[in-house]
């Protein structure tokens, strides 16, 4: 079970009406790393997310994570097995409270979620580990409040207390600190590392502070093919990871 | 606080109405309410909107009917099979349809109801044209004679009350969370491990078995099925009833159902006999146009609101 890498693409591309989105792109995630994935605007970094996670079917290539190849797994079942995302646009379910938010993530473990004569006062036993994540996220004092009346910054955080609810064996994390206020993005940066002491992350971030303090490795993606990977001294002091950044400022 | 208040006054005028008004009436009432709080499992909590339910509705009667009369099974196992048959239509019907979202289930659903009705006009086990008559009520287990309309209203309310509780039940259950969620963020659902299709299917059939209950109760109750209760006229009967209550409440479309069945009473008699759809039909403009969340959502908003 203990692969060196948990999740191998070979070739993986993605074509959009003939635009090619997502293109040849092999990347290797080591197990127990932190790994980011970086690039411009429109580089195709959610797209490999998406394709990741059966969103999309891929138009070429092939991926295995845990030694299974699950290029056409359902996206469902790639969560059952323990790759689990958080969104670039937060996704949080707004018309419920955030203790509820996470709760429906940690349920699906009790195995009675089809029951429909069963109370819903059965999922209480979740809500003492659902605190606890939301306490991780600092959000305890709005474990009542229904999320549509929550600030941005908070859902966000409130996204990655459900991620972390499915305890995931690779997390995918797609821009998470964005939107934040300072004090946020510290709190949730620390929150990365700390939980990937016992798991895998692969994470699309712009924050360069971020990717700086937390990943061990980092794939530079430019019009949807990799540019080039290393480690953050590496990647930081090549000429054409500048150029792909100033090339879009320009 | 309000809410258990409200059922509790429910509850004891459904006791007593029986006394005041005519029970035939009510026993109308029940089984349509029955039939939009069924309709509101898929389209309120499942956010699907079927315009099919006709079919459950008037497959159940005839099947009950066939039952009862054709094979002199007890009134409470013809009741059973109904319901059944419903359920089994509700899960054809649905592997086809649940994959489709927005307007194209409502197509499917409507294209499928009207495949039935189609099969219930040629049919011979429905009576065609004429429909199934003479239906016997029988006896509750044989000891209570149901053609007394007195022990008929109160049997009928017993079964409306338990339907209507597994109902509200299943909304407040760990399957209905998982249902909130996928109404809420359907891709979100899925990113976390959940089939969305198995749990809107199971929705689905629930809905589709309840509402077949109702017309399977119907046909006891006037002792009759007829391809009325499989038109897609009734079909977007249970649309406004649940629209004029209040969709996703679980108690509006009980009094959605009040409310048309009252008015189809009063006018049927009156000098605008004939213009009943009409007046429907404008209620549903108004209602649609100016309290969009119907009777029980406004109501609800305004006691939030004032407390
Ligand atoms: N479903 C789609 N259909 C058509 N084109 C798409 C689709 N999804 C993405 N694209 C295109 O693919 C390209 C890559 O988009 P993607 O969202 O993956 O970029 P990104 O690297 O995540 O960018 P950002 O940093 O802005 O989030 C863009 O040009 C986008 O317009
Ligand atoms: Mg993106």
């Amino acid at each position: 079970m203990s692969e060196e890498h948990i999740l191998v693409t070979d070739g993986l591309s993605k074509d959009f009406l003939g635009f090619t989105a997502v293109d040849n792109v092999t990347l290797k995630v080591r197990t127990g790393d932190i790994h980011a994935l970086i690039g411009p605007n429109g580089a195709g970094k959610t797209t490999v997310f998406n394709l990741l996670t059966k969103v999309h079917q891929p138009t070429r290539g092939t991926m295995t994570y845990d030694g299974r190849d699950i290029t056409r797994a359902k996206p469902a079942q790639i969560a059952r097995m323990g790759m689990v995302r958080s969104f670039q646009i937060s996704a949080v379910f707004p018309h419920m409270t955030a203790l509820e938010n996470v709760r429906v993530s940690l349920q699906r473990e009790l195995g009675t979620s089809f029951h429909f004569w069963r109370s819903e006062k059965s999922l209480r036993v979740l809500d003492e580990r659902a605190m606890e994540l939301l306490t991780m996220v600092g959000l305890e004092r709005y474990a009542e409040t229904e999320v549509h009346e929550m600030a941005y910054g908070r859902k966000r955080a409130l996204e990655i207390a459900t991620t972390l609810a499915q305890e995931p064996k690779l997390m995918l994390l797609d821009e998470p600190t964005q939107g934040m206020g300072r004090e946020d993005v510290q709190r949730i940066t620390e929150l990365i590392r700390e939980v990937a002491k016992s798991r895998t992350v692969l994470m699309v971030e712009h924050n360069l502070g971020v990717v700086s303090a937390l990943c061990d490795r980092i794939t530079v993606l430019q019009r949807g093919a990799i540019l080039t990977e290393g480690t953050y001294e590496e990647v930081s002091s090549d000429p054409r990871v500048k150029e792909a950044y100033m090339g879009r400022a320009a | 606080m309000t809410t258990k208040l409200g059922y509790a006054v429910a509850l004891v005028l459904l006791l007593i109405a029986p006394f005041f008004l005519y029970p035939v009436l009510l026993m109308k009432f029940l089984c349509f309410a029955l039939f939009a709080c069924a309709f509101n499992l898929i389209l309120g909590f499942g956010g699907l909107l079927s315009f099919g339910h006709a079919a459950f509705f008037g497959g159940a009667a005839y099947i009950t009917g066939h039952a009862i009369k054709v094979w002199g099974l007890p009134t409470e196992l013809g009741l059973l099979a109904g319901a059944a048959a419903a359920g089994i239509m509700g899960l054809a019907a649905g592997m086809l349809a649940i994959r489709r979202q927005g307007i194209y289930f409502a197509m499917i659903t409507l294209a499928l109801a009207q495949m039935a009705y189609f099969l219930f006009i040629s049919a011979p086990f429905t009576g065609g044209e004429n429909g199934l008559q003479g239906v016997p009520r029988g006896t509750l287990l044989g000891m209570v004679d149901l053609q007394d309309n007195m022990a008929m209203y109160y049997f009928t309310l017993a079964i409306f009350l338990a339907a209507f509780w597994l109902i509200a039940r299943t909304v407040h259950s760990p399957f209905g969370q998982v249902l909130r969620a996928i109404r809420d963020n359907e891709p979100r659902a899925v990113s976390l491990g959940y089939d969305v299709d198995r749990y809107k299917l199971q929705a689905f059939v629930l809905s589709a078995t309840l509402a077949g209950l109702a017309g399977a109760l119907k046909t006891v109750v006037f002792q009759l099925a007829s391809l009325t209760d499989a038109h897609w006229h009734m079909s977007g009967e249970v649309v406004l009833m649940t629209l004029l209550g209040g969709v996703g409440t679980i108690a509006g479309p009980a009094v959605g159902a009040g409310i048309i069945v009252a008015l189809q009473n009063l006018l049927a008699s009156g000098p605008l006999s004939a213009w009943v759809p009409v007046v429907l039909g404008v209620i549903f403009v108004i209602c649609v146009l100016s309290f969009r969340r119907g009777v029980i959502g406004e109501l609800r908003a305004f006691i939030q609101k004032s407390f």
